[in-house]
């Protein structure tokens, strides 16, 4: 986490970011804004108990979601851990299929047979969420290896928490990645916090954990993920780097959630302090700050960030109706997506007894 | 025609059949390229078809299992070696979660294409961590599949099959059988595939039959001989082929024919294929059998190391004859 005193770089004027538009800027606001609405109304009916599981918010780190997927063209490819609301929403999932995943409805994007962790939209390269601490990691890796193998100028983004660099399955695809020289760039959104246990607690590190890299001969850079520029501008160099050159990066994007690890995390008030949580929404604030920068640009009014928000306000509880009329998976429905070959009543499908009682 | 390979050349030969057919087909594991793959599996293959169709990789089956599937996902076609099956167990959150699950997850948005292939067997005195059987253990998780040939034909026409199969397909292999010899027919003479899902009656008989997979197989082919021999019993052997899916309709047509059965089972007792095949044929062939179902597996311990004793933990024609005979 940087603190307030911590003199920042103007990033705006990055390449990449010279090619945004004012109508580009905005659109990148308002799906911050919609990802922060969207968590808030799924915030509200967890608590009354319209969602099962658990609930794992991405509030406070929207300027990476956004700003590292608006990087992404027709050949990257993205993957992360279970706080994956941010990602659907920045990949241009909707609302109400997500929504109607958390409700656990047949409407949902997984038809309610993943929940709140396992959003998919691979016809927009989203390939997950993704359950276990570092499990995708290997996936990320194998997808970057799938654009490499199809010959395909591209990456694959793949996200994972501070709590999961400690994870053997995380450095066995560091390793891989640089072997072979994989078109992967890992993004570690350090929250600061594994669960209950600080980074300080649960990781033996030298200056940041993005230095872990360097064992692998691989670049790495440390980004303040407060700043949609400055994730777009550095994430954008290892993009390029990865489509390129075929090589992978390891990124560290220093951000903060302002809720639990997950909402049943009782104790997320005791393991840091009031004001921390205070001293970043009000210094580092994602949108705030991104507010604050295109209204001084001159690219954007108080007026219009007050109604991209009522219209984001709107549109999440338009996802909650939605959800909440829509049909609950039925009982057949548990035995479909399976095996492919059964849902396509293959041949293969046909033979033997795929399924028992 | 057809032509006498062993195991080992047969899977090759299915292999390099299917490299040839799909482009996206790429072998990758530790030591089976440039070292020729560490029980030959695959010798040849990296010289014939270069580095980007057979890849070695470093010891590290988390990591370049979880890789196949990621990239599987995409549409490229991974045949991972795992060098022993019994290090699944460094794999397993890739496996399980990953590979049966994220079907499921995604609602039917993604599907996995992958072969995971390599010897999973007791018999060589390699002790306990290398001498799992765990057919039973990933048939249990469903979205994955599972088949485990006895014979070369069987290995070729199987991993034919597992590589054109669209999900995940677990193909458990054996050392003991690799340099056995066996008809495969000709390439010449047509594709070669044996389905999943399909057993197969490996020797017909009319008082009593073993259902086994495997190596287990083979110990019961030579059990029947003796047991005709010797004790004029005609045991029928089935060989299951394919775990899961599972031939229900040959495991009980044979059932309702001779009234008894001996299960042959190189996994444990505690659960597993043979537990679950015996459920089956009490749920739907009750009344057509003359005795209860008998079983032979390998004795309940880990794996022991003496090759003094070895072979007698797990099946073999001795231990199936006495089971037999034991039933009356």
């Amino acid at each position: 986490m940087t603190s307030a005193s911590t003199p920042t770089l103007d990033f705006s004027q990055s390449p990449i970011n010279q090619t945004l538009t004012p109508d580009r800027k905005i659109e990148l606001f308002s799906q911050m804004v919609r990802i922060r609405r969207f968590e808030q109304a799924a915030l509200k009916y967890y608590q009354a108990g319209k969602i099962g599981g658990f609930l794992h918010l991405y509030i406070g780190q929207e300027a990476v979601a956004v700003g590292t997927i608006s990087l992404g063209g027709p050949d990257d490819h993205f993957i992360t851990a279970y706080r994956d609301h941010g990602h659907a929403l920045a990949v241009g999932m909707g609302m109400n299929q997500c929504m109607a995943e958390m409700y656990g409805k047949q409407t949902g994007c997984s038809k309610g047979k993943g929940g709140s962790m396992h959003f998919f939209a691979p016809d927009k390269n989203f390939w997950g969420g993704h359950g276990i601490v570092a499990g995708q990691t290997p996936l990320g890796l194998g997808l970057a290896y799938g654009i490499k193998y199809l010959e395909k100028q591209g990456c694959c983004l793949c996200y994972l928490g501070d709590g999961a660099v400690n994870q053997g399955a995380f450095h066995e695809s560091l390793n891989l990645a640089g072997l072979f020289e994989i078109p992967v760039v890992y993004v570690i959104e350090n929250n600061g916090y594994s669960m209950g246990t600080s980074q300080e607690r649960s990781s033996s590190f030298g200056h940041c954990l993005a230095q872990r890299a360097e064992a692998y001969g691989m670049p790495w850079d440390v980004i303040d993920g407060s700043d949609i520029y400055e994730v777009r501008s550095k994430t954008h160099i290892a993009m390029e780097r990865a489509r390129k050159e075929s090589k992978p990066t390891l990124l560290e994007i220093d951000t903060y959630r302002y809720y639990g690890h997950s909402i049943a995390d009782a104790n997320h008030k005791k393991y840091r302090t009031p004001e921390e949580i205070e001293h970043y929404k009000k210094n580092h604030d994602p949108i705030s700050v991104f507010q604050r920068k295109l209204i001084a640009e001159g690219v954007m009014t108080e007026e219009q960030a007050t109604e991209i928000n009522t219209r984001a306000r709107d549109e999440a509880a338009a996802a909650v109706k939605f959800a909440e009329e829509s049909p609950a998976p039925t009982i057949a429905d548990i035995s479909t997506d399976v095996y492919w070959e059964s849902d396509n009543q293959t041949p293969a499908s046909q033979q033997g007894r795929h399924f028992f009682d | 025609m057809s032509r006498t390979l062993t195991y080992r050349e047969a899977l090759r030969e299915g292999l390099d059949e299917e490299l040839a057919r799909d482009p996206n087909v790429v072998l990758m594991g530790e030591e089976v390229a440039q070292y020729n793959g560490a029980y030959k599996v695959t010798e040849g293959l990296w010289k014939k078809w270069g580095d980007k169709r057979v890849v070695d990789t470093p010891i590290s089956e988390a990591g370049f299992i979880g890789m196949g599937i990621g990239a599987s996902m995409l549409g490229v076609r991974p045949v991972m070696e795992l060098m022993f099956w019994s290090f699944h167990s460094v794999a397993f959150d890739q496996l399980v979660n990953n590979a049966a699950c994220v079907r499921y997850m995604s609602g039917g948005l993604c599907h996995c294409p992958i072969v995971v292939r390599g010897p999973a067997n007791g018999g060589t005195n390699v002790g306990a961590t290398h001498s799992h059987i765990p057919e039973g253990l990933f048939a249990a998780f469903p979205g994955l599949k599972v088949c485990a040939p006895a014979t070369p034909a069987d290995a070729k026409g199987l991993i034919k099959a597992a590589i054109r199969d669209n999900d995940p397909v677990y193909v458990m292999e054996n050392t003991l059988l690799y340099g056995n010899s066996g008809e495969v027919p000709d390439p010449a003479d047509g594709d070669f595939v044996v389905p999943l899902g399909l057993a197969d009656v490996k020797r017909e008989g009319s008082d009593l039959s073993i259902i086994a997979h495997g190596r287990s197989v083979i110990h019961a082919l030579a059990a029947a001989e003796t047991l005709q021999e010797e004790h004029k019993i005609s045991v029928e052997v089935v060989d299951l082929r394919s775990i899961r899916p599972l031939d229900q309709e040959t495991i009980l047509k044979s059932v309702k024919k001779t009234n008894r059965v001996v299960l042959v089972d190189e996994s444990k007792p505690f659960g597993g294929v043979s537990a679950m095949v015996s459920h089956l044929i009490q749920e739907q062939a009750f009344d057509y059998l003359d005795a209860p179902i008998q079983r032979v597996c390998s004795i309940d311990a880990p794996a022991i190391y003496s090759p003094h004793i070895e072979p007698e933990q797990l099946p073999n024609p001795r231990r199936i004859i006495e089971k037999v005979l034991s039933m009356g």
